[in-house]
């Protein structure tokens, strides 16, 4: 007779303590507490750690008065300025030498990329050297050979060096001449607004018209002539005027110009040239990453060699090298903190060097410091997971 | 019958005309192909005539045909003006650069140590000799163990040395080695915990790895050495290189742990299942089937993080201990070796070193790499 009903078994039987899902349970009670207690033994030394030093917790000390000077700082500060005004010096100088180096290193970057896939046999020779030689030394030994052993070594302030455009190089850092345009000016940067949606609706005109009739028209040239005459116009009509605060030598000192400490240009150059190293090999990674076939197919389909890049290459390289590339703006990001061991005034000196050691709020202010590099750190992955969900393949 | 007019052998094969072969046809290729290529390498060969002059006669020693002074100088030959690297300054304080502030009587010591690292690694890396295992226990474990009662003295009639005399590239060798070989087993363990079916081990395991791949180290370090006092019982101290160790460990084990987890998720689904369907239990799974796989896998990236941890090892100067840069960086300040040139020299010696290191390591993943790719790329 056919067995009717249910044909699905009971499930086996097994012992409470072998049921896989009862294990799980007690070995993840065990965790947490073990966790759990070690986080308490933690805070209880700490604490009568603390309170055997006469210290207190709280984040009180923000508010106090730093009574130190800051050398380089992009918002005012001075001695009466307040410790979170000294944390916020040393965040935007993070960011300003993450920022600068990260454009630096990218071009760098792409150029040395590039040039080690190039046929010709110096250049790629070249590319690999640097590639090779930088990436296997440490970036504090980098750090301390621009700073201690090129920068301080320049001439002193009454034998600058003298490059073109009015730059002076000596012992106190680089001087560069500063821009400083007049009230007038304003139209100017109007005219740039302009001039950038008038290029923005003439590539999505082309695009409509290449869709439509098949016509191309050369968009580049003529953005960036649009661009030029656009601004000329607007400059000349406005009447505004750029005058340049050149650097001059004083008795003791240059006045006038852009002062760049040494510090900030040891620290910038220091991090792009070894940034631009690791770079490089993922540009060369992503470029080798697509296959031969498709510059065949896209031959075959009569693309010309620059749309062969444009619509074909570039796009899937891309692809490869975005998600490293960022984690390396991270590492910039992250490696401009050795700024500390040069005298930059940059977050970790500022705040977990000076403020630490005179407020000896030592929990309060690594636990700050971390949260920024931490914030950091969430942002990127999060733009990561955003980027590779546009660009993932879709597979069937 | 013969016809006088045709051949009865061949006529012997011509070279290739010179232009497509030999030295002509290899630099038309390489160096001329285009007439961009051509200014390339024009400028490339106008750059070498620049650069490599100087910084020839800057490295090589007098009887080269530099202006180096080579080991064995005086400190008055370095200081004449273009006079070249002075090696002589290395030659001096290379026990410095070695040893640190180890006692000179002692020496013998970290001689031992070095030698019988050597001796125990070579035959580690060498994919051809045999007993792998027993090579292993006595690198990893006994080695360690060995070296520290030998460096720090105290037993055996062995006179103690504080590790605050330990210094230069002894400590630089100390800290990467010990990092290694803590972060192994720290991040093979985290890297099972983050694929875990269990949520409070795998958010655990997920905030540790995300929390140290987050911060730099150097803010680590700091935290090591300022924060770790704090966190023990009253009375307790810690030795400050110690501080260090566990900051450097806790660091390179969160990084270990991503590489480890790249080849846990290239490992097919089909050996999980494998070893679940043998009734195995879940370590059993891991250490038999699993791991030995996945860690195969990842041996380039492995060896890639040691190499990025032996570079930021250099970050331990900046807490205080003398490391090798430290060292240089110390005795770039010494007054009988003032000379223009000082600085520099020290830190192409340290250049040096560490660019040894760290790409014999490189090649060394890329060999790896060559020998695990069995054939399945075209």
């Amino acid at each position: 007779m056919a067995v009717q009903g249910n044909l699905r078994t009971a499930p086996p039987r097994t012992s409470f303590f072998n049921d896989p899902v009862v294990r799980g349970i007690i070995y993840q009670v065990v965790v947490a507490a073990i966790v759990i207690g070690f986080f308490a033994w933690i805070i209880v030394n700490t604490a009568q750690n603390l309170a055997a030093q006469n210290k207190s917790t709280g984040f009180d000390f923000l508010f106090r008065t730093a009574g130190f000077n800051i050398s380089f700082t992009l918002i005012p500060f001075d001695r009466s300025s307040y410790y979170w005004e000294a944390f916020l010096v040393g965040l935007l100088n993070t960011l300003l030498v993450a920022v600068i180096g990260i454009f630096f290193a990218t071009i760098l970057g792409f150029v040395l990329g590039i040039a080690r896939l190039s046929s010709n046999w110096l250049i790629s020779r070249f590319a690999t050297v640097y590639v090779e030689t930088i990436r296997n030394i440490p970036l504090l030994l980098q750090l301390f050979f621009w700073y201690f052993a090129v920068l301080k070594a320049m001439p002193a302030v009454r034998d600058s060096i003298s490059l073109p455009m009015g730059i002076y190089i000596n012992q106190r850092g680089l001087f560069v001449p500063k821009p400083v345009p007049d009230d007038q000016f304003v139209w100017v940067y109007a005219a740039v607004v302009l001039a950038l949606v008038l290029c923005f609706a003439l590539s999505r005109w082309a695009k409509r018209r290449l869709e439509t009739t098949g016509k191309r028209f050369p968009v580049l040239l003529s953005s960036i002539g649009l661009f030029l005459v656009v601004v000329a116009v607007g400059f000349v009509l406005s009447g505004a005027s750029v005058s340049f605060d050149m650097p001059e030598l004083q008795r003791f000192n240059f006045r006038g110009g852009l002062e760049l400490p040494p510090e900030f240009v040891a620290l910038v150059f220091g991090l792009t040239i070894y940034t631009a190293a690791f770079i490089a090999e993922n540009v060369r990674g992503g470029i080798q990453a697509v296959s031969h076939g498709q510059t065949e197919a896209a031959q075959s389909l009569g693309l010309k060699e620059g749309d062969r890049l444009r619509l074909v290459i570039v796009p899937q390289a891309m692809r490869v090298i975005i998600p490293p590339l960022t984690s390396q703006y991270l590492n910039l990001t992250k490696n401009s903190s050795l700024g500390a061991a040069i005298g930059y005034p940059e977050l970790v000196n500022v705040f977990t060097g000076t403020t630490l050691n005179q407020t000896g709020k030592a929990i309060e202010v690594i636990a700050m410091t971390m949260a920024v590099y931490l914030t950091f750190s969430l942002l990127t992955s999060a733009f990561m997971n955003w980027y590779n969900g546009r660009v993932a393949l879709v597979e069937r | 019958m013969s016809i006088a007019f045709v051949r009865t052998d061949m006529a012997p094969s011509q070279s290739p005309p010179t232009r497509s072969s030999g030295l002509v046809g290899w630099a038309r290729k390489n160096l001329f192909a285009t007439p961009v290529d051509t200014i390339f390498t024009i400028i490339g060969v106008l750059f070498l005539i620049w650069a490599v002059p100087p910084i020839y006669g800057f490295i090589f020693p007098t009887s080269l045909g530099g202006n180096a002074v080579a080991p064995g100088g005086t400190v008055e030959q370095c200081r004449v003006e273009n006079a070249g690297a002075c090696w002589a300054y290395i030659a001096a304080r290379f026990n410095f650069f070695i040893y640190g502030f180890y006692p000179i009587s002692e020496y013998w010591r970290p001689n031992i140590v070095f030698a019988m690292g050597a001796v125990l690694i070579v035959p580690l890396l060498w994919p051809a000799i045999p007993y792998k295992g027993i090579n292993a226990l006595l690198f990893f474990v006994v080695f360690p163990v060995v070296s520290f009662y030998l460096l720090n003295g105290g037993v055996f009639g062995l006179k103690p040395v504080p590790t605050e005399q330990w210094g230069g590239l002894m400590v630089t060798l100390i800290i990467s080695l010990v990092g290694i070989i803590c972060s192994i087993p720290i991040g093979i363990l985290l890297a099972l915990g983050r694929q875990s079916d269990l949520p409070i081990i795998k958010t655990l395991c997920v905030m540790f790895i995300e929390l140290w791949r987050a911060v730099p180290l150097i803010t680590v370090l700091f935290m090591a050495s300022i924060m770790l006092p704090l966190f023990m019982p009253q009375g307790m101290t810690v030795d400050k290189l110690l501080r260090a160790l566990v900051g450097v460990t806790l660091f390179a084990s969160a990084y270990l742990a991503e590489v480890v987890r790249g080849g846990l998720q290239a490992l097919p689904r089909g050996q999980y299942e494998a070893g679940a369907s043998l009734g195995l239990s879940y370590w059993k799974r891991m250490f038999f089937i699993i791991l030995p796989q996945a860690l195969k896998h990842v041996i380039p990236g492995i060896v890639n993080n040691f190499i990025s941890l032996f570079k930021d090892t250099s970050l331990v100067s900046i807490v205080g201990i003398f490391d090798l840069l430290n060292t240089v960086q110390a005795a770039s300040s010494d007054i009988d070796w003032a000379s223009p040139t000082q600085a520099v020299t020290g830190y192409l010696f340290a250049a040096f070193v560490f660019w040894i290191f760290c790409f014999a390591m490189s090649r060394y993943s890329l060999f790896m790499e060559r020998r695990l790719n069995t054939g399945h790329k075209r």
